[in-house]
């Protein structure tokens, strides 16, 4: 394929993936409006955790605490203290960010794995404070969330408002928001890995004393990328909240913090294509499981002793994680990049009088 | 003071379980550099056979099965997945772990369902009287029992051919395979034998005064992971050390609740965590870990 044509496709594509997304919520019922809203929230954490473990080589399974904070704060901000919502939304980010700020002693100074079981202190702790900090939280029944209001335009079921005959209620317009957050979240997050940010975060996961000898600060750099990722996390969590319009501390546990991991591994561990590719992958499954289960023949309805779509996604996904990482080096990502480089090869043997490839593709 | 006491014998009971199940978090991440997430479900799956086959088989034999099993099942997952994976870096491998334990936590659990497995223990319910203190029995054997499996590893650790070959791979993985050892035995025994102690632990963690094993379980086996960092996880001394600071401290803060009610109810099971984090502020590495030097 020549320059032009690759660029060609690859504008096609978008174009493509960008119509879908603006015309998704004038054809899809809320089911799927919602499932797509927490693949999108899903994907703004993977893309932050992906920065930090993908990029980095530091390993956390902190990430649902960040979550919480970024909910927790934009709930109380918005309705205890009376912030006008929007900016309870960026204080609540930067909260997250603070939480990850107050960690940096332990995140720049321990590496990969250990960091990890470190950050199982953000969780369980987290946990006990998310639970007995009742006014705050609303304990065990957790709290409900104000809706969204930006420029008099409110992201709620009402006022009511029909759009192209498409009755426009809280998921439709929060479909849009999410677009946008994802949208800026993703592109921040690629200016920073195409940059010297990127460059010496890499070479800090790949070798860390070369790292430090071409003068990267090593440990303000993995502090650094810890606190960005926790503001992506913080972000993720005012979206889920939105989106779930209750946050719980239940949810905020250990079992989330895997989702996430087990996201940007699926998708290709290191760049944001592959974070969002995997945030839709593990959120899309337990639905799809979920709305299917009938129809499928070892996944039982809910309740009725079988393996329920919850488990059955969850068990596939633990095996996907595993079977990426033996086979699949690069995850979904790598695996379109590999196909796509086979492809033209295979239309090679098949056509032999075509126009022949450049020598430096074959 | 007899609370005092009391609480004390309980945690460094409760410690020395938590001890081995942290010795074997670090035998394998000596002889593997791997640190090993599924070490939670190990330990359930070694519970459950017990819970499962005493009723058919009596408790020793159960309890035999159940070591067995939970052996196999580490060294499976050694055989089959660790030691295929092809990877850059030993933290891929964590999240290969962490894939594994969604896997088998997930698939226990259902199993297990809402209920309370008893384990069929012969102690029961029984208590011993010192003097002033009362002590459930359980927490007696599960000190003795812990003591002894500790020693013996210890020693086979330093004196029998199998404990050399490991400590050889830890120094210096590829000199040791010139010398001769095997390395694809040293990190299957290694795993093999964490799953044997990880089963061991399910027993004494599912005992009286704790009404059985059930999903929660994994979350009191994940107290060992705080175990094993704080005291080095390259140290067997400081999975030891970290056992018994993570079991006394959970053991007096969960005994003073009450008098600690300004820090929230159920502050014993966030206990463990805080205590880490506190020591890895002072020593990243953990109080008995050797801190990575590297010549440039």
């Amino acid at each position: 394929m020549s320059r032009r044509s690759r660029w060609i496709t690859l504008g096609a594509v978008w174009g493509v993936v960008v119509v879908a997304a603006v015309v998704a919520p004038f054809y899809l019922e809320g089911f799927w409006l919602q499932t797509g809203l927490f693949a999108m929230s899903a994907a703004v954490g993977a893309i932050g955790i992906n920065l930090l473990t993908g990029a980095t080589g530091q390993l956390s399974l902190g990430h649902a605490f960040f979550l919480a904070v970024g909910a927790y704060a934009y709930v109380y901000l918005s309705t205890d203290v009376g912030l006008p919502t929007p900016l309870a939304a960026v204080v609540a980010v930067i909260l997250a960010g603070v939480a990850g700020g107050l960690f940096s002693p332990i995140a720049g100074r321990l590496k990969g794995a250990y960091l990890g079981i470190a950050t199982l202190a953000l969780i369980f702790g987290g946990q006990h404070v998310l639970f007995n900090a009742e006014p705050l939280t609303g304990g065990y029944n957790g709290r409900a969330v104000p809706p969204m209001e930006l420029f008099g335009f409110v992201f709620a079921d009402s006022p009511g408002l029909v759009l192209l005959n498409v009755p426009f209620g809280a998921l439709e317009r929060l479909w849009f928001l999410g677009l946008l957050v994802l949208a800026a979240a993703a592109a921040f997050a690629r200016g920073v890995l195409r940059g010297r940010p990127g460059l010496a975060m890499n070479t800090i996961r790949d070798h860390e004393i070369a790292a430090g000898v071409m003068g990267v600060p090593v440990a303000r750099y993995r502090a650094g990328v810890f606190v960005l990722s926790s503001m992506y996390g913080g972000l993720a969590g005012v979206l889920v909240a939105l989106v779930f319009q209750r946050a719980v501390p239940d949810y905020f546990g250990f079992l989330l913090s895997l989702d996430y991991l087990a996201m940007i591994v699926i998708g290709g561990l290191g760049s944001v294509a592959g974070a969002v590719i995997g945030a839709v992958f593990v959120s899309l499954l337990p639905q799809l499981l979920t709305r299917y289960s009938d129809a499928l023949p070892l996944v039982a309805e809910p309740g009725s002793g079988g393996v329920s779509p919850a488990e059955a996604a969850r068990i596939l996904y633990g095996a996907a994680v595993v079977t990426v990482v033996l086979f699949l080096p690069g995850g979904l990502l790598g695996l379109a990049t590999r196909l796509r480089r086979v492809i033209p090869r295979i239309k090679e043997l098949r056509w032999p009088n075509s126009a022949p490839a450049p020598a430096s593709r074959r | 003071m007899t609370t005092f006491l009391e609480l004390l014998v309980n945690g460094i009971s409760v410690g020395a379980v938590y001890a081995l199940i942290a010795l074997g978090f670090v035998v394998i991440f000596k002889a593997t550099e791997v640190v090993n997430f599924t070490h939670a479900s190990l330990l359930l799956a070694g519970g459950f056979l017990v819970a499962k086959l005493h009723p058919a088989l009596g408790f020793w034999l159960a309890l035999a099965a159940g070591v067995a099993g939970a052996a196999l099942v580490g060294a499976l997952i050694e055989f089959l997945i660790i030691r295929r994976a092809r990877v850059g870096s030993h933290g891929v491998l964590a999240i290969v772990t962490i894939g594994v334990d969604i896997l088998l936590t997930t698939e226990l659990t259902r199993e297990i369902g809402t209920d309370v497995l008893a384990l069929g223990d012969p102690w029961r319910d029984q208590v011993l009287h010192l003097g002033p203190i009362t002590i459930a029995e359980t927490r007696i054997v599960a000190l003795g029992v812990a003591a002894a499996l500790i020693t013996a590893f210890l020693l086979a650790f330093k004196f029998t051919g199998w404990g050399v070959a490991m400590r050889a791979t830890a120094e210096d993985a590829e000199t040791a395979a010139l010398m001769g050892v095997r390395l694809g035995r040293v990190s299957l025994s290694a795993w093999a034998v964490a799953g044997a102690l990880a089963a061991i632990a399910a027993l004494f963690l599912c005992v009286f005064p704790t009404p059985g094993l059930d999903r929660s379980t994994t979350a009191a086996a994940m107290k060992a992971f705080p175990a094993a960092i704080l005291g080095g996880l390259d140290s067997t001394t400081g999975a030891l050390a970290g056992g018994l600071i993570v079991g006394v401290t959970e053991a007096l803060m969960s005994g003073y609740q009450s008098q600690l009610a300004f820090l929230g109810r159920g502050i014993g099971d966030a206990a463990p965590f805080l205590v880490m984090i506190v020591i890895l502020l002072f020593r990243p590495a953990g109080i008995f870990g050797t801190k990575e030097l590297a010549r440039v």
